[in-house]
């Protein structure tokens, strides 16, 4: 039971002035992984024929590596902000909610870390 | 989370059943919800069997008759029933509508009226829309100017820019929008919904008006604006023919005008 007014708990605490970085960069990546996916399925398809020996070099080579990694970043960034638009949309637990977000992009910031390393690695011959 | 079923008090159960009168021969199903709040009981959706020869053409009409007629207990809000009051919104047959410009002919079966969804209900079809209109006083909607009106006449707007403001100076903040909108089911409290946003942006296309800055300031935050992810039901269900999405996504290009483009 609260006695505050309609008005004082429909403005709550205020904008966050803050929102509009999370929606562009959703869009941005978005529009990024268009060619990027279709890019790598490409070279999948292509390289599903080959040896060992030639799918390393060919991932390896300077713009094939970085377009990969291009994709692993924009692929899991976009997965992380997605998930949390999910989070904020269903879960009104907020404790709950702040939990699932942080988890979600330490999730994704590492499976985005092991695929990134694991690009630069065949990249500089490791 | 997010509530998918009704708590137990809230689960509807099979009400009265009214005949039709003797001697009727255009014989019209109506399903009314019906909730009573000094009842303590659950709610109940009633039948009516109304003869459509003695009853006029929209749904208001028939909910009237019922009023009038076989049950004066049943409650509803309606005042202009012509469509322009935003009074009626009701859920009629799945679909948020103006029960006065909703023709019965249109309906094929029994008609079905439920308040507008995920609000408390008052009583029966009167939904509480407190916090609603809370949220629309939170966005100033009049026009806020630093310049002073000239002495001898209000502020001046040329014929091309008041045309901006044709499709969204029509909407009557009936709520049907923002109820059909799951955004504004799960996050309401704060989510400003699709019909106080397409207010917002009114203030915000008005030529006259000279604080669209604060405005803006005002509404990016993930959840009174970003809440909205352009599914369109406002945009469907709109019975003025609004397109309250479109609103949303100008206030959102605005926003990325100002600091991206």
């Amino acid at each position: 039971m609260s006695l505050k007014s309609p008005l004082g708990q429909a403005k709550g605490l205020g904008s966050a002035k803050d929102g509009l970085h999370h929606w562009w960069a959703q869009r941005v990546t978005a529009i990024a992984l268009i060619p990027l996916t279709i890019w790598f399925a490409f070279k999948v398809a292509i390289l599903s024929m080959s040896d060992y020996q030639t799918v390393l070099e060919s991932i390896g080579s300077p713009w094939s590596a970085a377009l990969i990694v291009s994709l692993v970043v924009a692929a899991f960034y976009h997965a992380a902000l997605g998930m949390q638009v999910i989070f904020e949309d269903y879960i009104s637990h907020k404790a709950a909610r702040i939990i699932a977000i942080m988890s979600t992009n330490l999730l994704m910031f590492l499976l985005g870390a092991a695929a990134v390393i694991a690009v630069v690695r065949i990249a500089l011959g490791g | 989370m997010a509530e998918f079923t009704l708590p137990k008090n809230s689960v509807v159960q099979e009400g009265i059943t009214y005949p039709a009168p003797e001697g009727a021969t255009n014989v019209q199903e109506v399903h009314v919800y019906r909730w009573d709040p000094d009842s303590g009981e659950n709610p109940r959706v009633d039948i009516y069997n109304l003869d459509l020869d003695t009853c006029g053409p929209m749904v208001l009409d028939a909910i009237i008759k019922i009023k009038n007629e076989v049950d004066s207990t049943l409650t509803f809000r309606r005042s202009c029933r012509e469509g322009i009051c935003g009074s009626c919104s009701m859920n009629i047959n799945g679909k948020n509508t103006l029960a006065c410009t909703k023709d019965i002919g249109d309906i094929d079966g029994p008609i079905k009226i439920y308040p507008l969804p995920h609000l408390p209900v008052v009583k029966d079809v009167v939904p509480d829309l407190t916090h609603f209109y809370a949220q629309y006083t939170s966005i100033k909607p009049w026009i806020q100017t630093d310049t002073p009106p000239p002495s001898d006449r209000e502020h001046l707007q040329s014929k091309e820019d008041r045309s901006k403001l044709d499709g969204l100076y029509e909407c009557i903040l009936c709520a049907c929008c923002s109820t059909s909108c799951p955004s504004y089911w799960w996050n309401g409290d704060r989510y400003l919904g699709p019909a106080i946003l397409l207010q917002a942006y009114r203030w915000l296309a008005d030529s006259r008006d000279e604080n669209a800055g604060e405005r803006l300031d005002e509404l990016e935050d993930p959840f009174k604006l970003y809440r909205c992810h352009t599914i369109m039901n406002c945009t469907e269900t709109c019975p003025k023919g609004l397109n309250p999405a479109k609103a949303i996504a100008e206030i959102k290009k605005l926003l990325v005008e100002r600091k991206i483009a």
